[in-house]
């Protein structure tokens, strides 16, 4: 379909480059389905973190010294002479909770619903790589202030490496550019934390691509049959973008402005002392699963496969699961079983905040069990056994028939 | 209900993935620039800065502060300036290659009781008094924790083993602490007539201490309410809109 | 295209209401995006310890009559000039009109025994000449500049060479008899 621009001048450069078509037609009146609800907010919530993130960095970089010996130095005249430096910092560091905390819902949305299931199984793979590369985004620029936590943090990490057998040495040494973490190891992970968001930009367009492809799935996990069971994404969705927007900003700003240290530790305000290890060294929160699972398996390389592991088998997840429905709506088992899987990630998270002695040992191999036994058993199982509900014929007709909550939008 | 559960065990992980407390339970003290509207006490804040200057200075540097600072907590200019002259500065080197010295002006740091940590060692018998810029965020229980510290110095329990030069303090984690007690009733004579209590000295220099740790708190919270009320209306009016827009899709 | 656009509102004022609320939001949004913006640009702005140092204060008790000293401030050399009476009468008779650059002397020394000017040729950035004992000071005897061979005379206005205008004066004020604070 092509697009007419209004005025002369946006014709003349949409005959050369059809800017304004894609826009209105990826963006205005591209059709999607009417039914969704609030948790479909939230990969427009990641886009926003990842902006934020980007405009506060690359401010934040203008002042910062990846320098050993002036790394945390840079951040207190950040945090006292650079005009709002405060600010930016503390939007940066908090922006990074929000952005791992909005997409962690956006990828349980997508285990509820089946949006991993065909045809979007490499709408879900991008996903994932997104997911991989946030988090080393996130690893990295958690060493950059130089505090006790960001130095032993990085060598414990940088350390799993060597679990590599034959060359797993060799590898940590050219990682570190030395015998321990230390000034080159700063260096490079200051280059590398100012280059991985803008790859992460690259995979969500073309994440946003593939989703365009087959666009949104919904709360009833059935196929939009045509134009009735959709609606444009102007304004529609835009608004509706908006006003999750507002709820998003009003938390962010309620942390960065009120609790803006919350949730980082206070031992990471004492600059790095590559003598003296910490009595306990913790991850940010939004790692604190997988250091779990990490240490819940005493071997060495087993529990670095176990935690790597632990992401990977995400990629096998639409042939895990076996049912040929998709939403957990009409599956009466799955429905019940995904809450084991969301507190199983929250107690493996509580494991992982706390020293692995006494009854954590036990709750975390359990919990780490479970996760594994969750996908690799329960999964496959459930979707061969289950009785699934009936399925609307589409997703207007229980509107129009009854106008009762089986598929409305909320 | 599963939602609440999921939001419940969330609220619970949150302070413990922050870092769980070591050592005794720090009281409470409450301070004014605590909560939502918390502010300096600027008074406060200068007699801690004299608590500073006459007693902890000796053997704490206070690194990320300079002598312009000092107006922020409501010195003048001209008072700061003072300060700051009584202060004898490296500068240098000059045409010849020479360092020189020089009386300091409101643009240096505070001054270093000791030129490098080996030389605070050497000093302290091997122990390293710790800068204090920081010091109220880089420890749990902030300047609550200073504050007990500072009052916490007793004499040890029967059957405790104190090592060598160390000194009982209930609250350091561990309780035993290099650090002798600093503070004894008039150490400081407050020039705006204060009585100079241990407590009130202890109180006085964990504000400031919070103040060299946080400059900017005041802006922070002046700054948060506004925008938090800002955007409160914003969401309200993106709400509306949305409302209002999908009105005709229902 | 996709499913149902908005319809037209049904009456005038509800369209007049609906329009108010989006124009509202829009204004309050557009306010929101100005002020989350300007810390991001503010930042780049000099920061307090640049803004700090951005006065200096020169005690001039030492500067003897006839010697020229240097002061560096906000990075850049800073001419003092104690003006003998013999470079200041020169400074005097000459024919402002006259001047690439017009401009009296008592514009350019308020205090006729101190000259103050920024030491940086207004042509293409160089250092004059003249500072020191033994430098070349040019024709008019105040500064030359080595580069492309400009001269300043004893109130630092150009004479000769290619430079357009005066060696800048700096903002400065008198505290007291001896205490100049540049900036």
């Amino acid at each position: 379909m092509s697009y007419t621009p209004g005025n002369p001048v946006t014709r003349w450069i949409e005959y050369r480059l059809p800017i304004f078509g894609f826009v209105h037609h990826q963006l205005v009146d591209y059709p999607t389905p009417r039914n969704l609800n609030y948790w479909w907010n939230f990969g427009s919530l990641a886009g926003i973190a990842l902006v934020i993130q980007i405009a506060t960095g690359v401010v934040l970089a203008m002042h910062y010294s990846a320098d050993s010996n002036l790394a945390f130095d840079s951040i207190q005249q950040i945090m006292r002479n650079v005009n709002y430096g405060w600010l930016l910092r503390y939007i940066h560091l908090n922006g990074s909770s929000m952005f791992f905390a909005v997409v962690y819902i956006h990828i349980f949305r997508g285990l509820y619903y089946g949006s991993y299931k065909t045809p979007r199984e490499l709408l879900w793979w991008l996903g994932l790589i997104i997911l991989l590369l946030m988090m080393a985004t996130a690893f990295m620029g958690y060493v950059l202030p130089w505090g006790q936590l960001s130095y032993w943090a990085a060598t414990v990490i940088t350390n799993l490496f060597t679990a590599i057998p034959l060359v797993g040495d060799a590898i940590t040494q050219w990682l570190w550019g030395g015998f321990v973490v230390g000034d080159p190891t700063l260096k490079r992970f200051f280059s590398l934390h100012y280059l991985l968001p803008f790859v992460i930009v690259g995979v969500v367009f073309v994440h946003l691509w593939a989703l365009h492809v087959h666009k949104s799935n919904n709360p009833l996990g059935i196929d939009t049959k045509g134009p009735k069971d959709t609606l444009p994404f102007h304004p529609y969705y835009t608004v509706k973008d908006l006003a999750g927007l507002g709820v998003f900003l009003l938390i962010f700003a309620a942390i960065v402005f009120f609790a803006p240290e919350a949730l980082v530790a206070t031992i990471n305000n004492e600059p790095a002392n590559p003598l003296l290890t910490p009595p306990h060294i913790v991850p940010e929160w939004y790692f604190l699963a997988f250091y779990a699972i990490l240490r819940a398996i005493p071997n060495k390389l087993l529990g670095v496969m176990a935690m790597f592991g632990s992401i990977l088998i995400l990629f096998a997840l639409p042939w895990l699961d076996t049912s040929p429905v998709r939403s957990a709506k009409f599956r009466p088992i799955y429905k019940q079983v995904f809450w084991l899987l969301v507190i199983d990630a929250a107690v493996l998270t509580w494991v992982g905040a706390n020293p692995p002695m006494g009854k954590f040992v036990l709750i975390g191999r359990l919990a780490t069990a479970y996760y594994f036994l969750h996908l690799v058993v329960l999964m496959p199982l459930i979707g061969w056994f289950e009785r699934p509900r009936p399925l609307p014929e589409s997703i207007t007709t229980p509107v129009l028939k009854e106008g009762a909550a089986a598929g409305g939008a909320s | 209900m599963k939602r609440l559960m999921l939001a419940a065990a969330l609220a619970i992980l949150v302070p413990t993935a922050a870092g769980a407390a070591e050592g005794p339970a720090i009281p409470a003290h409450g301070w004014p620039s605590d909560g939502l509207f918390g502010r300096f006490d600027k008074t406060a804040l200068q007699r801690g800065f004299q608590v500073y200057e006459q007693v902890c200075s000796a053997c704490h540097s206070l690194k990320y502060i300079y002598f312009r600072n000092l107006t922020e907590i409501g010195l003048s200019t001209d008072q700061a300036k003072a300060i700051a002259a009584e202060d004898e500065v490296e500068d240098g080197p000059d045409d010849q290659g020479e360092m020189f010295t020089r009386p300091g002006k409101l643009s240096d740091p505070l001054p270093r009781p000791f030129p490098n940590p080996q030389a605070a060692r050497a000093a302290n018998n091997g122990a390293l008094p710790p800068d204090l810029s920081l010091i109220t965020v880089a420890r749990e229980g902030g300047a609550d924790y200073v504050y007990a510290l500072l009052t916490g110095f007793e004499e040890p329990p029967e059957g405790f083993a104190l090592g060598d030069g160390m000194n009982y303090n209930r609250y350091f984690p561990g309780h035993q602490i290099a650090m002798p007690p600093p503070l004894f009733p008039d150490a400081v004579t407050y020039t705006d007539g204060t009585p100079a209590t241990v407590e009130q000295m202890a109180a006085d220099v964990a504000q400031f201490l919070n103040w060299t740790a946080e400059p900017r708190l005041e802006d922070r919270k002046r700054i948060g309410i506004k925008t938090f009320l800002f955007l409160l209306v914003l969401a309200g009016l993106f709400f509306a809109c949305k409302r209002k827009v999908w009105a005709k899709a229902h | 295209m996709a499913g149902t656009a908005p319809t037209v509102g049904h009456g005038g004022e509800d369209e007049t209401r609906r329009d108010f609320l989006y124009l509202a939001t829009g204004a309050v949004a557009v306010v929101g995006t100005a002020a989350a913006v300007w810390p991001l640009i503010d930042s780049m702005n000099p920061s307090a310890d640049v803004l700090a140092a951005s006065s200096t204060e020169v005690d001039l008790e030492p500067v003897a009559l006839g010697q020229r000293i240097t002061v560096v401030w906000r990075g850049k050399p800073i001419f003092i000039d104690h003006r003998p009476e013999a470079e200041i009468a020169k400074a005097r008779a000459v024919d402002v009109a006259s001047l690439r650059d017009p401009a009296t002397d008592e514009q350019r020394a308020p205090r006729p025994e101190w000259l103050i000017v920024i030491g940086i040729c207004t042509h293409l950035g160089c250092i004059p000449l003249g500072q020191k004992e033994g430098d070349p000071r040019g024709d008019w005897g105040g500064w030359f500049c080595p580069c492309h061979g400009s001269h300043y005379d004893t109130a630092a206005r150009i004479r000769k060479g290619p430079a357009p205008k005066n060696l800048y004066l700096p903002p400065y004020a008198f505290k007291g008899k001896t205490v100049v604070k540049i900036g």
